[in-house]
């Protein structure tokens, strides 16, 4: 008998508990975000896609040696470069990220001696087509300047 | 109200049930997801209407406009009729519910038999929807329901008989008038017997068990049986299961306050009116959500043992210390 009364005191006090604790989140602030309206602040660390990073003087920083496309396990880097005429240095003339590829190992943005290879924070990203995700870094790092 | 034409005091009457009913509804649904939302630590409704106020009008349309499909097999008369039942239950029990001093429809001396007597055929709607709609789910969940509103129905109206030993009778509007003040309520074990806020937990308990809110919703269990026993109904016949619904939880409050916690009575005994009565009754019915959002849902066996190992010696005694009491005091 006694145990009988016992179980309905602790149920009774369990039930109470419970409910102090939604009460308590019930009236803390609330922690989702409106998503088109607001976004979260992507990571210092988030890696999007490569991107070049923007250069003040020339543009950006690459020297088209070609050590990420070399180093790129998956191939999605296709670098066009030429020397021009009484240069001393070749010029970047394409960059092209096949992103459908990319495993976002860094191995690129680690091999670059210049430092021109970053990732973006570049996250809303959805399309139809398998082209949609073939950009061309160096309009993208011009747009960027701009 | 008493000087109008009769025709025109149950026209208003009727109108106003109504308006009560679709309202009610509107605003316990946008209630429900905000309280939802908030103990989740999202923001619930938002996006229609200043704080979301305008979703469940939205909604509500939507339900309007789209076509009520009768299954294939199903039992034409019932599957229509259940919703209506269900819808018309709720809109009944408000007759005698009094808002205010004056401001009830009919001043019957037996209103709390009567709301009884109704809100139990409620079931009935539910078992003929669940029945009709031929669908296993759907008749799992009915006779869910049957032997939950069977298990719950004893044990409410136990401590019903020992308010109405108190009160002396079964006019609400009289019940109401003999809690003037904070003191007078019956949920005090100092009016009348010792065992009054048991008997609140109770009738609290089985109202909510009545209505197959949470966490007794075994009827509806979302991870068994679909939907419950209006899985098969779309549109209007969904909606109006769940006009029903939200009516019978808002009449569930609003009888316990009216019973325990003084009804239109201000707790000072100043200004008492219907906004007192609203606010009485919005408060059980958030706590009523408060509880849906808190536990899980219990098992069958869980829900007829509370009933029939719990409810029902604690509603007996109450009976019996109430009787105890007043022979004596
Ligand atoms: S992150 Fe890795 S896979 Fe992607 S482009 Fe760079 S090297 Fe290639
Ligand atoms: S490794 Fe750096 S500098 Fe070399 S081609 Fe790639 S981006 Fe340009």
């Amino acid at each position: 008998m006694s145990g009988y009364f016992k179980e309905i005191y602790d149920g009774c006090k369990s039930l109470v508990v419970g409910l102090g604790i939604t009460f308590k989140y019930m009236i803390r602030p609330v922690v989702t975000l409106q998503y088109p309206r607001q976004a979260v602040k992507m990571a210092p660390r988030y890696r999007g896609h490569i991107d070049l990073v923007p250069d003040a003087e020339s543009g950006n920083k690459c020297i088209a040696c070609g050590m990420c496309q070399r180093n790129c396990p998956s191939g999605c880097i296709t670098l066009k470069s030429e020397k021009p005429e009484g240069a001393k240095k070749k010029v970047l003339t394409g960059y092209r990220l096949d992103f459908t590829k990319c495993s976002l190992c860094g191995l690129c943005v680690e091999s670059c001696p210049t430092d021109a290879l970053d990732f973006s924070k570049e996250y809303n990203l959805a399309g139809f087509k398998a082209e949609d995700f073939v950009f061309d870094l160096l309009k993208r790092c011009e747009e960027r300047r701009r | 109200m008493s000087e109008m034409p009769e025709i025109f005091r149950v026209l208003a009457f009727v109108g106003g049930i109504m308006a009560l009913v679709g309202l009610n509804a509107a605003f316990s649904v946008w209630l429900e997801r905000k309280v939802a939302g908030h103990i989740q630590r999202r923001i619930g409704p938002k996006e229609v209407g200043p704080f979301g106020i305008i979703q469940s009008l939205a909604d509500g349309i939507k339900l309007m406009s789209k076509q009520l499909v009768v299954p294939a097999k199903a039992d034409p008369i019932l599957y229509r009729l259940a919703p209506a039942l269900t819808m018309i239950t709720a809109v009944m029990v408000f007759v005698v519910i009094p808002f205010g001093p004056a401001l009830v429809a009919v001043d019957l001396n037996i209103g709390l038999l009567l709301v009884f007597a109704i809100a139990s055929v409620n079931v009935l709607a539910l078992l003929m929807g669940g029945w009709g709609s031929n669908n296993k789910y759907a008749v799992i969940s009915a006779t869910r329901a049957v032997s939950q509103n069977v298990a719950y129905e004893v044990p409410m109206l136990i401590t019903v008989v020992s308010v109405v030993m108190i009160t002396g009778t079964m006019n609400l509007n009289t019940i109401v008038g003999q809690q003037q003040n904070l003191l007078q309520w019956y949920i005090f074990p100092w009016n009348g017997s010792i065992l009054l806020p048991v008997a609140f937990l109770i009738f609290f308990v089985c109202a909510m068990a009545e209505t197959n809110r949470a966490p007794f919703d075994l009827g509806e269990a979302e991870s068994e049986l679909v939907a419950g026993f209006h899985t098969e109904y779309g549109g209007m016949g969904f909606g109006l299961f769940f006009l029903g619904e939200y009516g019978h939880v808002f009449v569930g409050c609003a009888l316990a306050s009216i019973l325990f916690l003084g009804g239109w009575q201000c707790p000072l005994g100043i200004l008492p009116g219907v906004h007192w009565l609203l606010i009485k009754t919005y408060l059980l019915v958030f706590v009523v959500m408060w509880i849906r959002w808190t536990y899980p849902r219990t098992t069958l066996y869980g829900l007829l043992n509370l009933s029939w190992k719990v409810l029902v010696p604690f509603s007996l005694a109450v009976l019996v210390v109430t009787a105890a009491m007043l022979k004596v005091f």
